[in-house]
């Protein structure tokens, strides 16, 4: 059994859900687990992640001071941790900021790594990701000095593991050459779950029409908890905003459920939310291609079956 | 300024991918400007129409590959680079390494662009990889981009409705996606232009790169589409009412 790295990302000071399924992959058939927090203290996320099998959460921090709104320096950090706890193999969660900190890692290291990746095998020392907008998938065997693999949220399904938790605390030795620094985050649309995490996600297409109508399928995911999103057409169109967009040049996302509303079944929109879990389409054209890429199909107007839908779910 | 734009040359999104012998693809198919490598193009012209200099575009990839930097001139920059390989597939290590002599030999950078990731392989971090290479910093999934004395801002979407506003020093790596900018399309006169654009082609071996192996293709597989959808039938209330039942008993999938 191997020791295993997973770098958990955290919300103030809980551990975000999405981190759960990292943490299944990385215990395989029952690798010993450390997980590494970039901010707050080690202790206050030891009731969640042992539930998943880490046996050691770790606050890392730098002796270069404040490293929250330095990447660089974050990413350094966690490569003298690698060192120091002597793990050769690093999950982590395919968002923004895990794809972002593991390229910082695997550039300034030698190392492979495979991003948003849907399967990781350790022992092969390999990683499953698609090509071609989804419509192939790839294994890839990773080298070099650390072997560096984020998981696309939801892809793969958490178990729990309970065990016994340690924390600590460690201070690598690095430093930042100050050419970049994070001057602020701006909150648009504050306190809408984020889609690449939603476990639900109901997405309205080109016949919805305005960005009015878009509340039919808030109230349909808020009945779910889930997000909404939006295909490119409605997203160019003005009816909603580009953090919505699901496909290739928009997220790319992985829920339990997803509800196309109104969307033809385009490649590239596929491209984004092909490895759903169950796929239902609602669409007013019986031959629309999104019948033939589906699970479940009801063939009639959105704006007819979505508050249906909604009514039904709150019976 | 020198502004070099990295643009990858790959098959078009919507092309049917057949899958050959188990680690290849039938290449017979239509390639085009990587995406996102557009929105590249579009603000490194916006930015040397405001800053003056050079645009140029650098491509590694197959001679046929010519195609793709000819495009790319339609839609902006001034000369191209083509760097051959016969290799149908060059790893992003090995390409960063690559594109990092060839901007050299060529005289350097004052800011790079790219794309975020390329449409084929999705690695996404060849940005990374060359800014490592040539000690820039490096920002990816771009939306906004400015630049005033010596000093980048750009903003990056980090999901949730979030966006990290960034500063780095110039020269820099910015990766682009969808929202930087709005596409121009290029016109025939553009296309016209484009083909009088000097483009130095050279070849990847005469580089004398030497790359580490970081990554191998062990399989590569079509992935099957679902078929046999359930088709709800009935009137909307029976049609929703079945699927709130299969969605909670069958898929399993709520609650
Ligand atoms: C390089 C590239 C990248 C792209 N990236 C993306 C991407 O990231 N995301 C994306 O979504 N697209 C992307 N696209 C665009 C994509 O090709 C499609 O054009 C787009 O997805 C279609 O959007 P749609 O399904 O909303 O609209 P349409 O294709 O117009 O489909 C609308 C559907 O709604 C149905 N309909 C009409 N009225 C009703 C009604 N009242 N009730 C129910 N159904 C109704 C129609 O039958 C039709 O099937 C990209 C394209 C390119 C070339
Ligand atoms: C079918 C298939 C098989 C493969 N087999 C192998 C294999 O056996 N071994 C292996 O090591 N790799 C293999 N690859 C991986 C792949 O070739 C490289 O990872 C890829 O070329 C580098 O791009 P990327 O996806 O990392 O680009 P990204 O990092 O996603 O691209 C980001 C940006 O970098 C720039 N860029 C990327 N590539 C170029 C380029 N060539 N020229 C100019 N700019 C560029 C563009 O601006 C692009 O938008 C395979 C890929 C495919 C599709």
């Amino acid at each position: 059994m191997a020791r295993i790295g997973v770098l958990i990302e955290t919300n103030e000071n809980s551990v975000k859900p999405a981190n759960f399924g990292v943490l299944t992959a990385a215990r395989g058939a029952g690798n010993e687990i450390c997980a590494f927090v970039l901010e707050g203290d080690a202790t206050a996320f030891q009731d969640d992640l042992k539930t998943y099998g880490v046996s050691k959460v770790i606050a890392v921090g730098s002796n270069d001071g404040d490293f929250s709104k330095k990447p660089d320096l974050q990413a350094a950090s966690l490569v003298a941790a690698m060192k120091n706890f002597e793990i050769t193999a690093l999950l982590a969660l395919s968002s923004s900021r895990g794809k972002d900190l593991l390229a910082r890692m695997a550039a300034a290291t030698n190392s492979g790594l495979g991003l948003d990746c849907i399967g990781v095998d350790l022992e092969a020392g390999t990683c499953v990701k698609t090509y071609f907008a989804g419509k192939t998938e790839a294994t890839l065997k990773l080298s070099g000095d650390l072997f560096l693999c984020a998981i696309r949220p939801n892809a793969i399904e958490e178990t729990e593991a309970p065990c016994d938790i340690a924390a600590e605390a460690f201070t690598a030795d690095a430093a930042d050459d100050g050419k970049l620094v994070i001057k602020e985050v701006k909150t648009s649309d504050s306190g809408k779950v984020d889609l690449s995490e939603a476990n639900v996600i109901v997405t309205g297409g080109r016949p919805i029409g305005s960005k009015d109508n878009f509340s039919i399928l808030e109230e349909c995911a808020n009945a779910m908890g889930g997000a909404v999103g939006a295909s490119r057409v409605a997203v160019d169109s003005g009816f909603a905003s580009h953090a919505m967009q699901v496909g290739q040049t928009g997220k790319i996302v992985s829920p339990k459920l997803y509800i196309g509303c109104g969307l033809s079944g385009s490649v590239q929109h596929f491209a984004g939310m092909k490895t759903s879990k169950v796929i239902v389409a609602i669409n007013n054209d019986k031959d629309a291609p999104i019948f033939t890429k589906c699970d479940y199909g009801i063939v009639g107007d959105l704006f007819e079956v979505v508050p249906a839908l909604t009514a039904a779910l709150k019976k | 300024m020198r502004v070099y734009v990295c643009v990858k040359h790959v098959p078009d999104t919507a092309a049917n991918i057949k899958v050959v012998g188990g680690s290849g693809f039938d290449e017979s198919v239509k390639f085009i400007v990587n995406p996102y490598d557009e929105y590249a193009i579009g603000e490194a012209s916006q930015l040397v129409k405001k800053e003056g200099g050079e645009v140029v575009i650098v491509t590694l990839g197959k001679a046929s590959a010519m195609t793709t930097v000819r495009a790319a001139l339609a839609i902006g920059g001034d000369r191209g680079i083509l760097i051959k390989t016969d290799k149908q597939f060059v790893e992003s290590d090995e390409t960063a390494l690559i594109l990092k002599k060839a901007i050299e030999d060529d005289g350097g950078a004052d800011m790079i662009f790219a794309g975020k990731q390329a449409a084929d392989s999705e690695g996404m971090q060849t940005c990374y990889r060359l800014a490592a290479n040539l000690g820039m910093p490096v920002a990816t999934e771009v939306v906004g981009f400015s630049y005033a004395g010596g000093k980048v801002v750009v903003e990056r979407e980090i999901g949730g409705g979030e966006r990290e506003v960034i500063e780095m020093t110039a020269p820099c790596v910015v990766g682009a996606t969808k929202g930087l900018n709005e596409v121009r399309y290029p016109k025939l006169p553009d296309i016209m232009k484009a083909k009088k654009k000097p483009v130095n082609e050279i070849d990847a071996g005469s580089l004398k790169v030497d790359a580490a192996g970081l990554v191998e293709l062990v399989a590569l597989e079509q992935v099957p589409e679902r078929s046999n959808a359930k088709m709800l039938e009935g009137s909307v209330t029976e049609a929703v009412d079945t699927l709130v039942k299969l969605l909670r008993d069958e898929a399993k999938v709520l609650e």
